[in-house]
């Protein structure tokens, strides 16, 4: 190695990444974090928390400036999405992930000017609210299995079918759907679309009660001969299956992300806690076996975020790294339910309280092992990478 | 940020790679079964080594060496440790990167041209001798002593488990030269031909082709120019090189536990049971699922570990958290893959039982598991 090498940072996160997660954590702490009690309680938060982030800047930014984004990397996304975490509901975090993560971002790659200047603008707005309607009641991470189909009558589109478990579906101004447009034949005949949910035939069938992320809704749809303009077809027909998987990338990717930045907090709060609570004449963390489940959760939730870091690293570079995503995915959300589990052993009687919130992380935490594809799917996708 | 960098390893890094990728293949692991038959290997390896650079990237050229690049170096040991043995890995690492690393690092520029400059062009091999039958990682406990006498050291005492102790030409050896505790620590470089300095080998239950030595000195008079750094300054250093030591073995550990689930892929595609491959078995392929991923986890939170040490940053946690993570995954997986060769995995014709064996010291040495869970849980303020 020569003498003018360049010497190695530690940190990929810039001067500029730091301000912005300095602005991010002062707006969560002022604006978010003291209604998520109330929030959690009503099993809702209200729509102003979108326009809010909107007018803030936090719903836009990596997207381009034209659209009122703020143009920024993809390391940004990660830094709204570490902060989230500290906003106290983990369906807030969720909600507002499924606008700026998944159900917008096929509108920017595949969508016109048009539909930029519809749904994308006011979505980084947060004056429109999204949602993405992929899961049946008979499809989730098999997505060539969905059975909601579009069929063209003129100029226009005629859909039929169900969606379940959508975040934000309740209250959404639009979805980013998709449904078979095509005879089934494996991963062709899928097609996106862009609908907005006042749409006639479009109908919110139930809320869906959840154990865990209480503060969002999840809803279940039904479309009934729903009639849609031509226009309102996202990408190319018939791909829509492959501009999909696209966008399930990123939305593990971030779904780690927060895992690991929700497991960080959890551990602070466990080692603060471990000094305070005195049993047996000290604290409690003066126990070797305490310290040392400690020592493990920190380590885990380092690997995690190693692991998430090399990820978001090699997709800001413009690399596609499905493998690293999908083992992110799935190694945090393992990491954070061990986690929550020992939080709730060592805050003991405390955390089975409903009123003291470690009882939320470790409900809230156990749907990342299921949404956004299950532990067993990622195991399947990993495997057949490595050719078994 | 021209003059900075995030990704560790450049395209030089991976051309070094490259190149000892293929030494390793062509000029190590053909020759693994005969050595540990033999139950060592020879000496000539290390003067190979050392003829192809690989003991000297850490180093300036004015010692014989190529560097300084430690990243090269730990490119090295992931290579290395890709050889199928873990006893050659380990008496390659323990020269490279424990006795004659101390020279370097803690030695004068006389000592250097002594003994590091022949230990980078391995005619001389080196080891570092701190823990004792009754002191590991509790360094401050070390009982041998040295007790100065006119230009000597008489030294009294005996050490275990000595990687390369009872080959070694020189020993790095931990002595008490003062009171108790940590302050009265010093090293001293005792050559293996004093009067007073006697070797015998361990048996081991893995890492067969490497000697590990108990030593004992009995009125051993090792010269006073011998002594390493200052007197008194010993545990200081043991606990600096201590974070080189241990994001090795990390290093060390995840190469292995990638090289032993390419075993167990390979072996469970050939072996058919129930009409198919039984790696096609979901749970098979699940588990191979898992650990690819943990071994993944475990190779960035080194490279974590790592990337802070080469930024001069403080990395004890991190090197902790590094050491223990990836020594019991590298034991885990030779575990599983163990398993997955059903009644083949238990038989000595199979290098499985080795990986097995050998992966089972990377939880005990260097630190336990349990030492870099305390060491872990005090930097929160446990």
């Amino acid at each position: 190695m020569s003498a003018t090498a360049p010497s190695i940072v530690s940190s990929f996160f810039t001067p500029e990444h730091d301000a912005l997660r300095a602005t991010i954590r002062s707006f969560v702490e002022r604006e978010l974090q003291p209604h998520a009690e109330e929030w959690e309680r009503e099993g809702n938060f209200p729509d102003w928390v979108f326009s809010k982030m909107g007018d803030a800047g936090l719903l836009g930014l990596s997207y381009p400036e034209e659209y009122g984004g703020s143009g920024g990397d993809y390391i940004s996304s990660l830094v709204l999405k570490e902060e989230m975490a500290r906003c106290g509901s983990g369906g807030v975090g969720m909600a507002v992930a499924v606008q700026t993560d998944m159900a917008t971002p096929p509108v920017l790659k595949f969508g016109t000017e048009e539909q930029k200047q519809n749904w994308l603008v006011p979505a980084i707005k947060g004056t429109k609210i999204a949602c993405l309607g992929i899961t049946e009641p008979n499809a989730g991470s098999d997505v060539a299995n969905i059975e909601t189909t579009a069929v063209r009558d003129g100029s226009d589109w005629v859909v039929n079918g169900r969606k379940i478990f959508i975040t934000n579906g309740c209250r959404a101004h639009f979805c980013t759907l998709v449904a078979r447009t095509d005879k089934p034949s494996g991963y062709h005949g899928f097609s996106l679309f862009l609908v907005p949910t006042d749409t006639p035939g479009w109908q919110v069938t139930r809320r869906l009660d959840k154990l865990g992320m209480h503060s969002s809704d999840t809803a279940e749809i039904l479309m009934e001969d729903m009639r849609l303009p031509g226009d309102a077809l996202l990408g190319e027909e018939g791909k829509g299956f492959y501009q999909i998987m696209w966008e399930l990338q990123g939305e593990r990717l971030v779904a780690a992300a927060g895992a690991v930045a929700g497991s960080q907090l959890l551990l602070e709060r466990c080692i603060q806690y471990a000094k305070e609570r005195h049993a047996f004449g000290r604290p409690i963390g003066s126990n070797q076996v305490i310290a040392h489940r400690l020592a493990e959760m920190a380590t885990e939730i380092e690997a995690a975020r190693a692991l998430v870091y090399d990820a978001v690293w090699k997709f800001n570079k413009g690399e596609y790294p499905v493998k690293e995503t999908t083992m992110c995915k799935l190694y945090t959300g393992l990491v954070i339910n061990r986690v929550t589990n020992s939080a709730m052993q060592i805050f003991g009687g405390a955390a089975y309280l409903m009123d003291v919130p470690i009882q939320r992380a470790w409900r809230d935490s156990r749907l990342i092992r299921i949404g956004g594809g299950a532990d067993e799917v990622m195991r399947e996708i990993l495997a057949k990478m490595r050719g078994l | 940020m021209a003059d900075t960098r995030y990704e560790l390893f450049t395209e030089e890094h991976d051309a070094l790679r490259a190149s000892v990728r293929d030494f390793v293949g062509r000029e190590i692991r053909p020759n693994v079964e005969e050595w540990e038959a033999q139950r060592d290997f020879p000496r000539s390896l290390y003067e190979r080594v050392g003829e192809l650079g690989l003991f000297g990237l850490k180093y300036e050229e004015e010692y014989g060496g190529s560097g300084p690049d430690l990243l090269a170096d730990a490119v090295v040991t992931e290579e290395f440790s890709l050889c199928g043995a873990g006893g050659v890995a380990a008496g390659l690492g323990a020269h490279k990167d424990l006795g004659s690393y101390y020279v370097y690092r803690f030695g004068n520029d006389d000592q250097r041209k002594e003994w590091l400059v022949p230990s980078i062009r391995g005619e001389l091999i080196s080891a570092l001798a701190v823990t004792e039958p009754g002191a590991g990682s509790d360094v401050a406990s070390i009982t041998t002593r040295a007790v100065r006498d006119g230009d000597s050291y008489i030294l009294n005492g005996q050490k275990a488990f000595i990687t390369n102790g009872s080959k070694a030409d020189y020993v790095v050896v931990a002595v008490r030269t003062g009171g108790e505790g940590y302050p009265g620590i010093s090293l001293i470089v005792v050559d293996k031909d004093t009067p007073g300095f006697r070797t015998n080998r361990m048996q081991t239950v893995g890492w067969w082709t490497s000697h590990t030595g108990e030593l004992f000195f009995d009125d051993c008079r090792v010269p006073a120019e011998n002594l390493l750094g200052e007197e008194g300054q010993g545990f200081v250093y043991i606990m600096k090189n201590f974070q080189w030591e241990r994001v090795v073995m990390a290093l060390g550990a995840v190469a292995a536990a990638e090289k032993t689930l390419e075993l167990g892929i390979e072996y469970g595609k050939e072996r058919t049971a129930f009409g198919r491959p039984i790696a096609k078995f979901q749970v098979w392929r699940h588990r191979f699922a898992d650990l690819e991923t943990e071994i993944h986890a475990a190779r960035c939170l080194t490279y974590h570990a790592l990337r802070k040490m080469m930024a001069g940053e403080d990395a004890l946690r991190e090197v902790s958290m590094a050491k223990w993570l990836a020594c019991e995954l590298d034991w885990k997986v030779a575990d599983e893959v163990l398993q997955i060769h059903g009644g083949y995995g238990y038989m000595m014709e199979y290098p499985i039982q080795r990986a097995w064996r050998d992966s089972r010291l990377g939880p005990i040495g260097g630190g336990t598991t349990e030492i870099m869970k305390e060491i872990i849980s005090k930097t929160y303020g446990l």
